[in-house]
Formats: structure tokens, C-alpha cells, sequence
């Protein structure tokens, strides 16, 4: 991102000079706790923090990942992420494509609805979906946990397909609608490819918010332990605390490098669109 | 019904609600409209944004219904199929060329829908290229050419199915002026080779008289005027088209009577309008009215006066400068002149 800045003329050198050390020192105080997790992930202590670390080992990992209750919970994890995804691509693109195409009674609030399990606090969703699914009497499950990522899982990719729907002139639908394609076919050859990166993007991005969510899973689960439940309840026993370093830099890895991969796609063709 | 008719409109209307602050009413975008257009005619739909023009157009291409009314496509109602239902093709204002396809796959992409074989699919395509002089074009992307190009692309694609009904939605006006004219003719020239009935919106009245066959004129959702660019120049017949159609003088009232003996309205084109002295004797078949020359605008090719009559209002008046010059014209500014016309050039217009 800095060097992508241009730099500016001489009045500017200075203030430009203080604004890189702010900015080099604000990276450094979000990372640095992350570097020192993987630091640890690698240390020969069994136990304690100790920096630096007094070894390095890789046998952690392999143990790690051996390690059942972890595979458990990873499994969980996965399972939940991909369905929450799934049901949030069919009914983001479907709420999208509502509130893209037709004007009805209540549309705003809709859309307002919509989009706010995502700036609620996720403590406030939590108690919602909780009493909410203790009301219906419905038994805290598998299931539950999906309905409860799913429901600011749907934003990310209403947010996405509304954009790209913005973007993209309605009259090629009308224009494949008139060269003799009914609406499954335009959809199938006009509208996806349009909104293709635009499901991608907002699927990885709903994928890593189930993947690491907390607060909700923790109102909406039964006895299921999803991945980030599991590595908390992990910090309480010391002994565990280097398998529990691989795997939080497991999932730092899961989460971070597809969250890049879609900004990459997103930018890329917010250029290729112009 | 005969069937040389590619289009009737039976009292077609389309009304819309709107909302506003509150107050919720209805506006006749179209409003009870009848029209007959004919086979292989370049016929232009001509008015001010507004006037129902482009919903008229959009509801022969199925993109809108009509409220009440009947449309028919050579003698079969379509008011109600959907647009992939009928054989009309539409070019669009902003082409609406798909831009994830390359020129050939949006070309190819009716006959893509159609199912057609893979070697006949780009014959054709290759054959549309052809016709809007883009040969070699097929593998760009739309985003990679000119607007004049893409104008030519939408209309390759448009007409690749062979539809019985063109439509042309304001095609030309993102176009410069050299370009436009040259596609005018390109498209007319387009229009006679393959002899599919091309209906033409536009709010360009010179664009209009250039190339139709038949021009109808829209004012609020109403038809003023149908009729050849002859017809609905020389012989306007209402107030709206004599001043929508090229420029008029419009004359009204108690100055009407001071020149024609009657207060009927009527309009009288600038160039059929003569200066002449103000002493000078004018022949018993003509027209006449003094006044005061208020300004001379020379155009190069003609020069404009705005004449200002001795009864009240004015009068345009334009001269071709066959030979005068730009001295000459000006000498006449602030001058008593004579105006004289023949009274034939005088139309009389509505009410």
C-alpha cells in the first residue's frame, strides 16, 4: 500500500516522512503479536513464554495436526464454512437481485435489515439466535451454527452482488433478453459471468468470517467445539499450548491468504471493468 | 388489416404511477396512440425526451407492456409475449454490448441462443462483420473499440436473426457530428440491402427528415403528425411540429390579421421569407409585413435576421449568402425592411 502512494513534492517530504513512521509503527503493532504466535509455534519450550525462545523445533506440528480433538474441531470448522457460504451465495444473490430489480414496499428497510447482523455486535446476534432457536424449541446443533453464521455470512455476498449489479449496465440484460434468451439463459451467460469474481470474492470472505467466529458459534452450538472455541478453551491448559500455536497459525494462514486472494479479484476487475 | 403492416398500434397507452413527496398521481407516458407501420418503411418515432417515443419503442420490443391497447406484429398480438418471444431485435442507446464476449461471440450470441451449428454460427457472423464494414473484427473485446465501432457491432448483432422489426433506440447520439452523418447514410444504405423494417428513435429532427421514410411526430405521449420528412416540413399540421420541425415563425392573432385578413394561426419557415426595401412593391400573390431589421447573424453559408414586425413580434428570416458578404448583410441592421413570402409558404397550424 505505501509504496503504491506517489510521493509527493519537497513542501510535503516531511510531513510524508512522519505519516511512514506512524503508518510503519501501526503495522507494527498488529503484527507484531501475530509474528511472535508463529515465533512460538517453533519454540522447544513446553510451556511457558519465554523470548526469545530458548530452541527451535518443528516437531509441534506434525503433532498438531495428529492431534484428534483438533481434527475434530477443524472438521467442524470446514463443515459450517461451507454451508453457511453456500446458503449466503443463494440467498445473497437472490436478496441482491431483488433489491437491484424491483421496487417494492419496504424495499429500503430490506436492505437495512439485511446488512445489520453484520454491524451488530455479534454478542447482540448471539442472545437473539439463541432465545430465538430455544423459543422454537429447535435442539442446539450442527444446524444451528450454520443458520447462525449464515446470517452475516449473507451480507458479505448481498454486499458484493449489489455492488457488481450497480456496476453492470441493465440494458445487456434486456439486450439478451431481446436476442431470444429467456431468463435462465441470460442468467446463465450474461448475468454470471458479470457477478462471477463478485461471488467469489464475497464467498472467500463469508468462508473466513465463519471460519474464525466466536460469539455467535458460542450462543448457537450444543456440545460442538468449532476450531476457535477449541483453541480458547486450549489456553487454559498450559501444557497444550505449543499445538495450540500450530494451529492458530494454521488458521491465520486458512483465513489470511484467501481474504488477499479476493481483494486481488475484486480490484482486478473493478479495473478490467473500466 | 393488410398485411403489408409490419406494426400497429390499436389505442395503445401506458400509464405510469408515480410517488412523490406524497402526492401520488399518473403520467400517460403513452397515451392512446394509433399507428400503422409498414412493411420494409424506415419509419422514425421523433419528439422531445419525454414525449413516449422510447416506451412506444420498448413496448414493440416487449420491455414493457401496454396498460390498455393492442400491438400487433404483422397481424399476431404480441402485447403480451415476452421479448425473447418476438422477432424484433433492438440496438441500443449504449449498445449494450456484452462486455465479458469477445465482438464475435456478441455478434453470434442470437444465433448462440438459437442453437445453431457452429460452422453456420460464424458464417453468418463472419457475413455480419462483413456488412458494418468491421471485417477481421470477431476476436476484439467491445471494450477494446471506438464508439462508432460499437455502434456497428450492436447493429451486427441486432440483425444477425434476421428479425422482422428493427429497433433503433437513439443509436447515434453518443456519436460526434462527422460520425453521425456518416453513419445516417451508412445506415439507411444498410436498411435498403436488407430490407427489414427499421424503426428509428430520435430526438434530432435533421436526423429524422434525413433518413425516414416516415416520420411520426410525439408531443406528451400523444402523436402529432405522421407523415413523409416532406410532409411534415412543408406542411405542418399543428404548432408543435412547425416549431419542433426545423425552425418556424409562428403567428398568432391580431398580427396574423394585419397580414393574412384572418386570425387563424399559422407558421412561415425562415428561408421562404424575402427582405426587400421598405419602399418596395410586392406582387398581389404574396404576403406582407414591415418592420425593423434588430439583429444580422452571418453563418457563412446564409445569414440570419431577426426582423421585428411594425404590429409586434418577430420574424426569422434566413437568406443563403449567394452573393453577399458578411459587409453587406450587416449594412442592413437596425434598417426598415419589407418581409414578403408567397402565400402558398404560409401553414396555416391547429386551433
Amino acid at each position: 500500500m505505501l509504496s503504491k502512494t506517489p510521493s509527493k513534492q519537497s513542501s510535503g517530504e516531511r510531513s510524508s516522512m512522519f505519516l511512514k513512521l506512524a503508518a510503519l509503527g501501526t503495522l507494527l503493532f498488529l503484527h507484531i503479536p501475530l509474528w511472535l504466535i508463529f515465533i512460538y509455534s517453533f519454540t522447544t519450550d513446553e510451556s511457558a513464554y519465554t523470548f526469545p525462545p530458548p530452541g527451535l523445533t518443528l516437531k509441534w506440528i506434525p503433532q498438531a495436526i495428529a492431534n484428534p480433538a483438533m481434527q475434530d474441531a477443524l472438521f467442524l470448522t470446514l463443515r459450517v464454512a461451507f454451508l453457511a457460504t453456500a446458503a449466503a451465495l443463494i440467498l445473497g444473490t437472490l436478496a441482491a437481485s431483488a433489491v437491484y430489480r424491483y421496487d417494492f414496499f419496504g424495499k429500503e428497510s430490506i436492505s437495512f435489515m439485511l446488512v445489520l447482523p453484520l454491524a451488530l455486535p455479534g454478542i447482540v446476534t448471539g442472545i437473539a439466535m439463541r432465545s430465538a432457536i430455544s423459543l422454537m424449541k429447535i435442539p442446539f446443533s450442527f444446524w444451528t451454527i450454520v443458520i447462525g453464521h449464515a446470517t452475516f455470512c449473507v451480507v458479505v455476498v448481498y454486499n458484493n452482488v449489489l455492488a457488481r449489479f450497480r456496476r453492470t449496465a441493465g440494458s445487456q440484460v434486456e439486450a439478451s433478453m431481446d436476442l431470444g434468451a429467456n431468463s435462465f439463459q441470460t442468467f446463465w451467460h450474461i448475468v454470471l459471468p458479470n457477478i462471477g469474481t463478485a461471488l467469489l470474492a464475497g464467498a472467500i470472505l463469508a468462508f473466513s468470517l465463519s471460519f474464525d467466529e466466536v460469539i455467535v458459534t458460542t450462543f448457537t452450538a450444543g456440545n460442538q467445539q468449532t476450531l476457535p472455541i477449541w483453541i480458547f478453551s486450549q489456553m487454559l491448559k498450559p501444557r497444550n499450548r505449543p499445538i495450540t500455536n500450530v494451529t492458530a497459525m494454521l488458521v491465520v494462514l486458512l483465513t489470511a491468504l484467501p481474504i488477499l486472494f479476493a481483494q486481488q479479484l475484486t480490484a482486478h476487475s473493478s479495473d478490467s471493468d473500466k | 388489416m393488410s398485411d403489408n403492416t409490419a406494426i400497429e398500434f390499436r389505442d395503445v397507452s401506458r400509464v405510469f404511477s408515480v410517488k412523490h413527496e406524497n402526492q401520488s398521481g399518473e403520467v400517460r407516458a403513452v397515451d392512446n396512440v394509433s399507428l400503422q407501420i409498414k412493411d420494409g418503411e424506415f419509419f422514425s418515432l421523433l419528439g422531445p425526451s419525454g414525449s413516449g417515443k422510447t416506451t412506444s419503442l420498448r413496448m414493440i420490443a416487449g420491455f414493457d407492456r401496454p396498460t390498455s391497447g393492442q400491438i400487433l406484429l404483422y397481424g399476431q398480438n404480441v402485447s403480451s409475449l415476452p421479448p425473447y418471444a418476438r422477432d424484433v431485435n433492438t440496438v441500443f442507446q449504449d449498445y449494450a454490448l456484452f462486455p465479458h464476449m469477445t465482438v464475435g461471440e456478441n455478434v453470434a450470441y442470437g444465433l448462440m441462443i438459437k442453437k445453431v451449428a457452429r460452422a453456420e454460427r460464424e458464417k453468418r457472423m463472419d457475413e455480419m462483420l462483413d456488412l458494418v464494414q468491421l471485417p477481421g473484427f470477431a476476436g476484439r473485446k467491445p471494450l477494446q473499440l471506438s464508439g462508432g465501432q460499437r455502434q456497428r457491432v450492436a447493429l451486427a448483432r441486432a440483425l444477425i436473426n434476421h428479425p422482422k422489426v428493427l429497433l433503433l433506440d437513439e443509436p447515434l447520439g453518443a456519436l460526434d457530428l462527422k460520425l453521425r452523418q456518416q453513419m445516417q447514410v451508412e445506415l439507411k444504405s444498410i436498411q435498403q440491402r436488407v430490407g427489414i423494417t427499421f424503426i428509428f428513435v430520435t430526438h434530432d429532427q435533421e436526423e429524422a427528415l434525413t433518413m425516414s421514410d416516415r416520420i411520426a411526430v410525439f408531443n406528451q405521449g400523444k402523436i402529432e403528425q405522421v407523415g413523409t420528412p416532406a410532409e411534415i416540413y412543408e406542411h405542418p399540421q399543428t404548432p408543435f411540429v412547425a416549431g419542433f420541425v426545423g425552425v418556424s415563425n409562428l403567428v398568432t392573432g391580431p398580427v396574423a390579421k394585419r397580414i393574412t385578413n384572418s386570425d387563424r394561426t399559422f407558421s412561415i419557415r425562415p428561408e421562404k421569407i424575402h427582405l426587400a426595401a421598405s419602399s418596395a412593391e410586392i406582387d398581389g400573390d404574396m404576403y406582407a409585413a414591415d418592420g425593423r431589421v434588430r439583429d444580422v447573424i452571418y453563418l457563412g453559408l446564409y445569414t440570419r435576421y431577426l426582423v421585428e414586425l411594425d404590429g409586434g413580434g418577430d420574424l426569422v428570416v434566413v437568406e443563403q449568402n449567394l452573393k453577399t458578404t458578411s459587409m453587406d448583410v450587416m449594412k442592413v441592421k437596425s434598417q426598415n425592411v419589407r418581409l414578403f413570402w408567397k402565400k402558398e409558404h404560409a401553414r396555416y397550424v391547429g386551433g
